[in-house]
């Protein structure tokens, strides 16, 4: 086990352009990291960086404190499980698991018996040792995958996607499963995703990449309550955050529904008055103003609002709330959406009612807006105004 | 009714192609078991009137023929196996490799293998001569290799590009040198592959004639097909075609066991679970 350091990461790739810029991200002995962006945003060269399998253009890669940027992949002691698992077809379940110890070639034929009947304990492998992996079912082999890479003791575990070639169903058990697994074995482990759910609940901090640069790094509750920029606050959390236009006018904020309050630690002047703002609130910090508790209504505004379409889930419920954008934050809008891989048809808020509600599509319904909460993003450079400082926290704690 | 009727249209259809294509070799079958005078009558019947193994008892005894089978055999094998080996690490290199002139080399394989044989036999029956390489076992496995290893190298860079590449790269993180990863991963997995250009060298050399007559001149290194040429019995005048039939079944057998043996190997697709679906 050991802690991986990436100091300043480059890739530049023939043509010029660079997959990875400047990151440098220092991963802890026994910590869980998870790389996370849209597709192209580097994750997986970096990843690939880190187990040896693709070249450094400039930085440093630290592997317990040693530099390995010159070392082949065999000589990092790493162990890696492939987004399409990479089983060898030709050799038996118990042979796939066992390749890497017989390939080191420093230990007995028992103690290689006993690894592998070990690792496959783990997995619940034990009576599929002597099939081949092309009569597997995708979990199977997933686990397969999972054993080659934990027989041998590795400095660290690699992911490369690995649940995205499952169902939804099995997915969400393999990504337990993982978690468990590494909290057993406590060892360093990267794992890269595009799944926003796996990024939130697997990982001890979350690395969020765009276009090769490193956006914020953070545990996954700060990453979703103090996103640095728009992209971030956009990329984390189902659904995404709603943007809207907005203007600050003294301590409070005008909106395309409602004027509401500015959150109380930034209203010391730092949010520029009288210019186009684009405001971030979460769907579930709305509330259907006939169901919620008459304490919380204090904390915010109401307002009134034609919601088009309602989706009732059982223990929740999504409403649509379609808005006109002025023209400078709606092309703002559009290419956040474009960089996301979404598809924004329309500019809407998307609010996550209680499901005792009985608004119904195409209903104006009394809304309430938790403001507290609120982000405050920069249209150009889409930097977040509101982002909590250190000198905040104190002085609410004073307060 | 109809299905019945489309059933047995399948049939006929088979039992003429299969006519078609047996026929041949069902008369030579025919007539290596005949004894030499029913050979020599006017009008032979399709089938023999007595029943005979003295031609193969005639052919094995032949000492030339003996010669010559151990040479087809000797050739044949050498030459399959240096071209498959060479084969295999020339389309890895092409399949897995950036490097310049990677097309080029495809597009001179293929032209080679598109050469006419019959026209390089003039000018390497004098080189071959200079060289000392004529009617030697040397000088047969060089122009078979070269006609054969562009088809080698066309089939197995096929089956490389198959082969996913993260599989080279997991052995490469479990710990494995490359050229351990090609040996232990690769080429397991490309055996389909490999044995298909074995089997398709195999032959050409097997089967060879032109060369074979050309560039030998004793039994040194004559191989069975140009052999058979020179059977030639007591009587100038009347070739002794039962015997020359026996020869001929007996070349075919291990074209047959050859096939026989490893059309599964081929068939069966290794790769099959490799990655997922």
């Amino acid at each position: 086990m050991a802690a991986i350091q990436m100091k300043n990461i480059v890739k530049t790739y023939g043509d010029g352009f660079p997959a990875v810029n400047d990151v440098s991200i220092d991963v802890d002995d026994g910590e869980f990291v998870i790389l996370v962006g849209p597709s192209g945003c580097g994750k997986s060269t970096l990843l690939r960086m880190i187990v040896g399998l693709e070249d450094i253009t400039s930085g440093d890669m630290l592997i317990g404190g040693e530099r390995v940027n010159d070392k082949a992949p065999r000589e990092r002691n790493l162990s890696m499980v492939f987004q399409n698992y990479a089983l060898y077809p030709h050799l038996s379940v118990y042979e796939n698991i066992a390749f890497p110890l017989r390939l080191s070639k420093s230990f007995s034929e028992e103690e290689i018996d006993a690894k592998v009947r070990e690792a496959s304990k783990t997995l619940e492998l034990d009576e599929h040792l002597q099939r081949k992996p092309g009569n597997l079912s995708g979990g199977q082999r997933q686990r397969v995958a999972m054993g080659r890479a934990i027989v041998r003791d590795a400095q660290a575990f690699l992911f490369d996607e690995p649940l995205s070639n499952l169902d939804a169903k099995l997915r969400g058990q393999m990504r337990t499963e993982i978690s468990r697994l590494q909290k057993r074995l406590g060892i360093t482990t990267v794992y890269v995703t595009h799944d926003q759910t796996e990024a939130m609940t697997l990982g001890d901090r979350v690395a969020v990449l765009r276009r090769g640069i490193l956006q914020q790094l953070a545990p996954p509750r700060e990453l979703y309550e103090q996103p640095v920029n728009l992209f971030v606050a956009g990329f984390i959390g189902s659904p995404p955050m709603n943007f809207m236009p907005a203007t600050v006018k003294g301590d409070k904020v005008e909106l395309p529904f409602a004027t509401v309050d500015l959150p109380e630690h930034v209203r010391d002047g730092r949010i520029p008055e009288d210019t186009l703002l684009i405001a971030g609130i979460r769907p579930e910090y709305f509330e259907d103003a006939s169901v919620m508790d008459a304490g919380k209504a204090a904390d915010g505004a109401t307002f009134r609002a034609t919601i088009d379409v309602v989706e009732w889930l059982g223990n929740e419920a999504f409403g649509y709330i379609p808005y006109e954008a002025p023209p400078e934050v709606e092309a703002q809008l559009e290419e956040l959406a474009r960089e996301l891989d979404s598809e924004a048809l329309r500019t809407q808020i998307i609010v996550a009612l209680d499901s005792a509600s009985r608004i119904r599509d195409g209903e104006e319904a009394e809304l309430h807006v938790d403001s507290r909460r609120m982000h405050l993003f920069e249209p150009g450079s889409g930097d977040n105004l509101t982002l909590r400082t250190v000198a905040d926290d104190e002085r609410s704690a004073v307060a | 009714m109809k299905r019945a009727r489309v059933n047995a249209g399948i049939l006929i259809g088979a039992a003429l192609l299969l006519i078609w294509c047996l026929l041949p070799i069902v008369w030579i079958a025919s007539l290596s078991f005949k004894p030499v005078e029913e050979t020599a009558t006017g009008s032979p019947q399709f089938l023999p009137k007595t029943w005979t193994w003295d031609n193969f008892s005639s052919v094995f005894q032949n000492d030339d023929f003996q010669r010559a089978l151990i040479n087809s055999f000797g050739i044949s094998i050498i030459a399959t196996v240096l071209s498959v080996a060479l084969a295999t690490l020339c389309a890895y290199a092409i399949a897995r490799l950036q490097f310049r002139g990677k097309r080029l080399v495809l597009t001179i394989a293929l032209a080679i293998a598109m050469f006419p044989v019959v026209s390089l036999i003039g000018p390497l029956f004098d080189l071959w001569r200079t060289l000392g390489l004529f009617d030697t076992w040397p000088g047969l496995v060089i122009p078979y290799m070269s006609f054969t290893l562009p088809l080698a190298i066309w089939t197995l860079t096929a089956f490389f590009r198959e082969i996913p590449w993260e599989m080279e790269q997991a052995a490469q993180v479990d710990g494995a040198t490359s050229w351990q990863a090609f040996r232990k991963v690769i080429v397991p997995l490309a055996a389909p592959g490999v044995f298909t250009a074995a089997i398709l060298t195999f032959f050409f050399a097997w089967n060879d004639f032109v060369f074979g007559i050309s560039l030998t001149s004793t039994t040194n290194a004559r191989p069975v097909p140009a052999q058979l040429a020179f059977f030639v019995g007591p009587d100038q005048f009347n070739p002794p075609v039962s015997t020359l039939a026996a020869a001929a079944v007996m070349v075919t057998i291990p074209v047959i066991i050859i096939v026989l043996l490893f059309q599964r190997k081929i068939v069966a697709g290794l790769t099959a679970g490799a990655v997922k679906g």
